[in-house]
This record gives structure tokens, sequence and C-alpha cells, in this order.
């Protein structure tokens, strides 16, 4: 026998050694990529919080009957049609009666959001009450004094390479002074779809087609995909036929996301005639995407389920399906769930198959179901990520705020669902 | 012959693929007896067993041929159900695998899959006079919807019994039922054998040859796919014909 003397000694300091190394290149490595999350969330944060704020001046305005209403009938559809603008202009020309030229008024009015009116046309409605009377009303201002209010709006720069004029900072600054300039929440963000002005743009339609669309593809691919999986586990004859299967489900789960786009554009839209950007035929096509890592995951599952428990099942004479559906899916659910909110994460942020299928048209209505037009969350923060108006800048960061936050939720619901399959005695 | 015969096997030959496992077994298993089947690891009496109720169905590439007749009637013809065989063949493995669920559960899945209850009142009937069989009712009938899976080694064998009981089969299969128990347990196991006996057939395949001396009253044993000798558990273990079971009951080999 050896002795465990001084070289073995040596050798186990050495081993330690190596041991102690790994820890930190591990921990280094956790810590890197931990820095990198906090620098990504909070330049998202940083850009995006601003967004969910409004700037509004407060205004006494005349509810003018004339304008609003000259025959009196108090019909919402005529009202509706009424120069609020006008009012509204009228207010804030009060604010400045030195203010004469019409050029200058046209600048003052610029600084008001086109989404002021609308506003202003809906209060009107809510409270009919109130027409012939003066009241107080905040009305919204457009994004460029949004910025400027931020301390974004480069008052440095020269007045002709900016979007505000002198004139219209003096302006600005004198309403501010004044205390009518408010900050407040802004709720239409999260109410409203998709805008030209950045301003009244909101996330509300992208989540909804967001939803309807995921909708689809849970709708479509889990039961498709669990169902494969267990026939291919369980019921399938293994040969030459089933290892092809197995090969290309492998593969497809490597394609890339536009081929698949591709494919829905010539099958659903070309041959089936469906319609454009319908968050339906967008949940067909990230389904179909979403399928190869569906069963994958849920034939994994499936296989990790011991077989003592088919045995047991098939012994006491639980015919194959039974005992498929008593036992092995059960236990196999924790796994298939895993799976599925993985695949569904993936299609929530899927960008390029929804392009493909018209899901990039600029929709202002919020759909209210799976085959109304409509665009998805990923596919509004990339069409505002490329819009000219640097109030986007802004939306665009917070619509990133909305998708992270959805994930979020998804993947909580998954382990809430996880947890309770696990514990289901 | 003193006894009625429950099983029997004539010329029963089974292949793995290319493989021969089994090798023209001629066997009677003998009613309301326990039958052991001994012999060394890879003899094939596991297979044997696993042939009575057909779980050798679902081993691809598996292909039995000969006659093998469960009371006179083939177990291999083609209007069997295999479904309904095994309700009447229950089966207990060397692991104890008790399903995840409720110590309830597990014995009322077979009496519920197979229609044995048409009420509540009737399947916890059942449940409790399975479990009190199996020797399990005392220890668990406080904690009858706690996880099967919580109970010792002992306890979830003796709960996989209820389970096979539990359907009221013929025949129960036993294949090494003590291999992964203690001493104890084993002994509780061996004891409850004793008393199935009354009202069931069985057949236990063991590794341990005081295991089959003493709780068997028929002895097979099998030695590379082949019955070497079948008889009367005292013969085969006092006075063996073949020199192989001589061999290996006094330890030899195997």
């Amino acid at each position: 026998m050896s002795e465990f003397g001084a070289a073995q000694h040596a050798l186990l300091r050495k081993r330690y050694a190596s041991e102690k190394r790994f820890r930190r290149v591990g921990g280094a490595a956790v810590l890197t990529a931990l820095a990198a999350l906090a620098l990504l969330l909070g330049s998202v944060l940083w850009r995006g919080v601003p967004a969910f704020f409004e700037q509004r001046v407060r205004l006494e305005v005349l509810l003018d009957e004339a304008v609003i209403d000259p025959d009196g009938l108090r019909d919402p559809i005529s009202m509706a049609e009424a120069n609020y603008a006008g009012l509204l202009k009228d207010a804030l020309a009060a604010q400045f009666p030195e203010v004469s030229g019409r050029s200058e008024k046209r600048a003052l009015v610029a600084l008001l959001s086109a989404g002021a009116a609308y506003d202003l046309s809906d209060y009107v409605r809510a409270n009919p009450s109130q027409i012939g009377q003066t009241i107080s009303f905040e009305a919204l201002l457009s994004d460029e004094v949004d910025l400027l209010l931020r301390g974004a709006g480069g008052r440095e720069v020269a007045e002709g390479t900016r979007r505000l004029s002198d004139a219209q900072l003096g302006f600005i600054d004198a309403l501010a002074e004044r205390g009518l300039v408010r900050h407040a929440f802004a709720v239409r963000m999260l109410q409203t779809g998709d805008s030209r002005e950045p301003e009244l743009a909101g996330v509300l339609g992208a989540s909804a087609g967001s939803f309807w669309t995921l909708l689809t593809t849970l709708a479509l691919s889990f039961p498709l995909g669990v169902a494969a999986a267990i026939y291919l586990e369980e019921l399938a004859p293994k040969n030459r036929w089933t290892d092809l299967i197995e090969v290309n489900i492998n593969n497809l789960a490597a394609v890339p996301s536009i081929v698949f786009g591709l494919l829905g554009l010539a099958i659903f839209l070309g041959f089936f005639g469906l319609p454009r950007s319908a968050p339906f035929v967008g949940g067909m096509v990230l389904a179909l995407m979403m399928l190869p890592t569906v069963i994958i995951a849920s034939r994994a599952a499936v296989r990790a389920v011991p077989p003592s428990i088919r045995e047991a099942a098939l012994a006491i004479g639980a015919s194959q399906l039974q005992t498929v559906f008593h036992h092995v899916l059960p236990l196999a659910m924790p796994g298939i769930l895993t799976g599925t909110i993985i695949g569904m994460a993936r299609a929530l942020g899927e960008t390029a198959p929804l392009l493909m299928i018209g899901m990039v048209a600029f929709i202002v209505d919020v759909p209210s179901g799976p085959l109304e037009p409509a665009t998805a969350l990923p596919v509004q923060i990339y069409l505002w990520a490329e819009s000219a108006e640097r109030a986007f800048v802004a939306r665009t960061s917070a619509a990133i705020l909305v998708l992270l936050a959805f994930l979020v939720l998804m993947n909580l619901t998954a382990v809430l669902l996880r947890n309770r399959f696990e514990r289901r005695w | 012959m003193r006894f009625l015969t429950k099983i029997t096997s004539r010329g029963v030959n089974v292949f793995y693929a290319e493989k021969q496992a089994l090798f023209d077994v001629n066997l009677d298993i003998p009613k309301n007896q326990v039958t052991a089947l001994i012999g060394p690891s890879g003899c094939g009496k596991s297979t044997f067993l696993r042939c009575i109720n057909r779980m050798n169905d679902v081993i691809v590439g598996c292909r039995v041929e000969g006659k093998l007749t469960l009371d006179g009637a083939d177990i291999y013809a083609d209007d069997v159900d295999v479904v309904a065989l095994r309700a009447r063949v229950g089966m207990v493995f060397q692991k104890p695998n008790p399903f995840p669920k409720s110590i309830y559960e597990n014995v009322a899945y077979g009496p519920r899959i197979h229609g044995l209850a048409s009420t509540r009142a009737d399947l916890d009937e059942i449940v409790i006079r399975s479990l009190e069989r199996a020797g399990l009712f005392g220890e668990v009938k406080d904690r009858l919807h706690d996880a099967g899976t919580s109970l010792s080694g002992g306890q979830q064998q003796r709960l996989c019994i209820a389970r096979a009981i539990a359907v009221s089969p013929d025949l129960i299969l036993m294949d090494e039922p003590c291999s992964a128990l203690d001493p104890i347990a084993t002994a509780r196991i061996e004891e409850l054998i004793a008393e199935l006996r009354e009202s069931f057939t069985i057949v236990i395949v063991t590794h341990s040859m005081q295991q089959a001396a003493r709780v068997s009253q028929t002895t097979a044993f099998f030695h590379l796919g082949h019955v070497v000798e079948c008889g009367d558990t005292a013969q085969i273990f006092t006075d063996p014909h073949e020199k192989r079971t001589r061999d290996y009951i006094t330890g030899r080999f195997g």
C-alpha cells in the first residue's frame, strides 16, 4: 500500500485550488449576467417610464351652445362633429390676449395635442348638462411640449433645428409659470391603440392583438403537440417512419421563424384566403412554429415517467389509453407545461412571421376578436422604433416594458400550474 | 393428480427479437397453491411469469409460441381481451410501484376502471376489504388520503398487493416481491402470501431459496431458459432428481 504522503497532500491542495477557481469563474459569470440584465432593465425603465405620463394644461373653456349644439337637440352624433378644437383655441388664446397674428395664433394652438379636442368632445357627451357653462378643462399638450417640459426638448439648440419656435417656448414657459401645466399619469397609454401622434398612441391594441394571437397559438399547439407526443412515445410502432418523423420534428424546431411566416402567407392567406392581419392567422403560424418545441418537450416529459407506473396500470387491467391519461399524462404534465410556456414565451416575442402575414399594418382600433385586424406587441415595438417622432422612443421602451410584464406573468402562471400539478394526489 | 390445474404450459418458446429466452416450457400450476419459480438470474422465470398476463405484449420484438392455458382457455388465442385477462391475473412487481396518488385511490383505481362498484359505499367497502386482506388496513386507516408513496417499502408492497386483489383476480403473479424489502417486511409479506393462498392461486418468482421453501407448495427450477425440474417443494429441496437442481439449491452455482 502506498503512503498518503507529501506528494498526495500537494495534489490535494491543487484539487482544492482548482475547485475554488471554478467557483470564482462561475460566480463571476452569474454576476456578469445579472449586471447585463440590470443594465437592460434599467435602460428600458429609464426610457420607458416617461411614456406613462403626459402633460396637460388647465384651461377655462366656454362650452358655447351655439358651437356645440346650435339646434338644441342634444343629439350625440351631431354634437360629436362640433368644432371643439375651436373652443380650445379660444380658451388658450384667452390666456395670451396680446397674441393677435394668424401665424402666431396657429403656433399657440399647435401646442395642444389633436387628442385634446377628442377629450373635450367625450367630456361634453358625458356631461351634456354643462353646455353653456364655462368649465375648467385639462387639455392634453403635444408630444413636443411633453419632451420639452421633461427636459428632453433641446432648448439649447438653435431655433431652426427644433420643432418648437422661440415664441412657442415663451408660451409654454408662461403657462408653466401661471401653474396651469400639470404632469399626470397617462391612462390612455393603456387604453388605446396605435396613433400617428405619439402622445395619443397606446399599447392596448397591440396587447389585445398579442392576446388573441397567443390564445390561438395555445389552443392549437398545446393539444396537437401533446397528442403527437403521446402518440409517438406511447402508441406508435417504432419503425423507419416514426424515426423519420422524429428527425423531421427535431429539424423543424430549428427552422427560422420567418420561414413559417412565408408558409403562412402562401397557405393560409394565399391558398385558403384567410383575412390579412388577423390574430387568428398569426396564431396559426406561431402554432406551427411552436409545435416542434411542444412535441419535443412533451415527449421528454412522457419518457421521464417511470416505466413501473405504466406496468402497474397495465397489470391491473387498464387499457393503454387509460394508462396514458390516468397515470402517464398527469405525471408528465409539469414537464409538458414548462415546455409549452417556453414555446409560448418565444411566440410572444416573435415578430418576423407576423410581418409576413400583414400584422404589421397601422391599426388604430383595438381588436375585439381573433378575426379583426390587429398587430402584436413585438411588431408594435418594431413599428414605433422606426417612427420619426422623437416621442416614440419612450413609447417603444414602454411597449417593451409591457411585453416583459406579459412574459413575467406567463412564467408565473407556468410555475403556479406546475406546482399545482406536482402536488396533486 | 391431487390438485386442480390452473395454468398449463405446453411447449412454450419465447423470443426477444432473435434471442430465445424460453425453450419448450411444460409446466402445470396448481390451483390455490403457491408455486415458486426459482433459478439463477436470466434463466427466464420472470419471462415466463410475464407470459401469463401477457405483459410481454408491450415489449417490442417479443414473440410467444406454444400453448399456455388459464382454466383450459388459451391465453394467446386471438379472441382473448388482454385487459380482461389482466383483470383476472393480478401482478405484484419487484420494486413497489404504487401510483403517485392517495392510498385510497391506489386501491380504488382497479375496481373503478372495471366498474366493480356501483356506489361510493361499495367502492369504500372494496378498498377497506382489500387493505384488510393485504394486512395494511390497521396501519393506514387514519390516513387513507395520504400519498401511497409516503409509506415504507414494505407497506408500499402490501399496498400493491391490496391494489392487485381489489379487482378479485383468480391468480396473482409476484415477481420477486421481497427483493427490495428488509427481513421483517419480507416476513410480513410471506405470512400474507400464506393467507392469500386460501382464495388465490399464486405464482412467485424468487431468488431466495429459503423463501421458496417457506411459502410454496410447488417449485419449478429454471435454468438457461429450460425447466429443469418441477415438483413438490419438499421433494425439490430434499430429494431433487436432477443434478443441476441439487447443485443450485446447495449453492454450487447461481
